[in-house]
């Protein structure tokens, strides 16, 4: 059985002159295709006994003596392989800023508040129907050195493995409706409009707790079965 | 009807409180570090050293490297591999290259095996790092596996004046076996990524 493509259309190129960083970093040379073997339809297995307490509530894991500040956010919704199946038992790992903007990572020198009861990071693992559900803060945009006043827009990171090695993705959410979005060199990177917006999460008030916190659906796909000739 | 891929994104600079979390000294457990033995595993035990190079020949101090490989006797601990139930060697590691000296990665783990399908023995390497839009596939060789690298299909598939890019050179030091395997991202030797 095997994966499907990667499919360029979808992703960013390797250099993206408006991302200054990728200059230097994104090889030259075009990839040298590998017809899938055992060691990438195999790859690491995390089950959920890989998980703590308190691993995808945010709000929580990090708490030294009360609670993060800002605003209270539920981020839940389905991996699934492009073949419409879903992906259950995944590992998903996820980190952000603080609702200030400042990630706790001592090389972040920008200058807005630590919150000493958030650390920022978070796992969980899919259940049977391919579906993970974080709770956590808000992420802040901030300041980097790309351009003279360049801001990134909010967004969470996210790790994925898959069922496979050539399943791997790590990715960044988006929340809807930011005016940095249209500005941002790293979410731009993507050529195609309709693959962009799938970095961008859905408002839901379907999602959104009553009294407690507002509901993001962000779903996820990654590389599924390639289709057999029959199916083609 | 094919659903869209989810486009990949940078790593970022400051994925290790969330990655890597012991590794870099934060107080939150990981998942996963860059020492994939433990005092059962069977096979030679191995250190699997390098740096990550940029094209102006930098060692980059913000990559994080993940490595996926078979057990000493060539099975892989997944159930796609039908031998996966009799090792107990997870195979996978990780780790950021931002904590030791010249910003190297250092991997203990054992030599694979032969996963029995006509490759060489070999790990596959994830490369992530602030400036990498989408992650790159690599793979170890052995330089002391000259007959099986020469019948590879992947290392085959590789122009020839490349495919040392893809060879780790064994050293016999007084702390034991290290493979030596730098990436270079740009530049003459630029190591051949995969399409996988």
């Amino acid at each position: 059985m095997t994966t499907s493509a990667r499919d360029w259309r979808s992703h960013p190129p390797l250099i993206f002159p408006d991302y200054k960083s990728t200059a230097l970093r994104g090889p030259t040379k075009p990839l040298i295709p590998l017809p899938e073997t055992l060691s990438e339809r195999t790859g690491p297995v995390f089950g959920h006994e890989s998980l703590a307490d308190h691993d995808n509530d945010l709000t929580m894991n990090g708490r030294v003596d009360g609670e993060p500040i800002g605003e209270r956010i539920l981020v839940t919704g389905r991996v699934l392989g492009d073949d419409g199946r879903p992906i259950p038992n995944t590992l998903l790992e996820i980190w952000q800023t603080n609702a200030g903007g400042r990630y706790i990572h001592t090389k972040d020198d920008h200058d807005a508040p630590f919150d000493l009861n958030f650390h920022g990071a978070g796992r969980y693992v899919t259940d049977a129907a391919g579906v993970y559900r974080f709770t956590s803060i808000k992420p802040g945009a901030y300041p980097w050195a790309n351009t003279a006043n360049a801001w990134r827009p909010a967004h969470i990171h996210f790790s994925l493995f898959g069922p496979s090695l050539a399943t791997r993705l790590v990715t960044q959410m988006y929340f809807p409706n930011d005016p940095l979005l249209a500005v941002d060199a790293i979410f731009n990177a993507i050529a195609d409009p309709a693959a962009r917006d799938r970095l961008v999460a859905k408002f839901s008030f379907d999602v959104t707790e009553a009294g407690f916190a507002l509901g993001y659906v962000f779903d996820i796909v990654l590389r599924g079965r390639a289709a057999t000739p029959m199916e083609d | 009807m094919r659903r869209g891929q989810t486009p990949s994104q940078t790593v970022g600079p400051f994925f290790a409180y969330a990655m890597t979390p012991e590794q870099y000294g934060y107080a939150y457990s990981g998942i996963v570090g860059s020492v994939l033995t433990d005092a059962d595993s069977e096979g030679e035990r191995i250190s699997l050293v390098g740096q990550v190079f940029d094209g102006e020949g930098t060692a980059i101090e913000d990559a994080v490297i993940e490595i996926w490989q078979a057990d000493a006797r060539g099975r892989y601990a997944h159930p796609a591999d039908e031998r996966a139930a009799n090792t107990a060697f997870a195979g996978f590691g990780r780790m950021g290259t931002g904590t030791e000296p010249d910003s190297r990665f250092l991997f203990e783990t054992v030599k694979p095996g032969a996963p029995g399908d006509g490759q060489a023995p070999h790990i596959s390497v994830i490369v992530f790092a602030r400036g990498l839009l989408s992650h790159l596939y690599t793979r170890v060789y052995f330089s002391d596996e000259g007959a099986a690298n020469a019948i590879d299909p992947a290392l085959q598939s590789v122009p020839e004046a490349r495919r040392k890019t893809l060879i780790a050179a064994r050293e016999e030091t007084s702390s034991g076996i290290v493979y030596r395997f730098d990436i270079h991202l740009q530049g003459e030797d630029e190591t051949v990524f995969f399409g996988v």
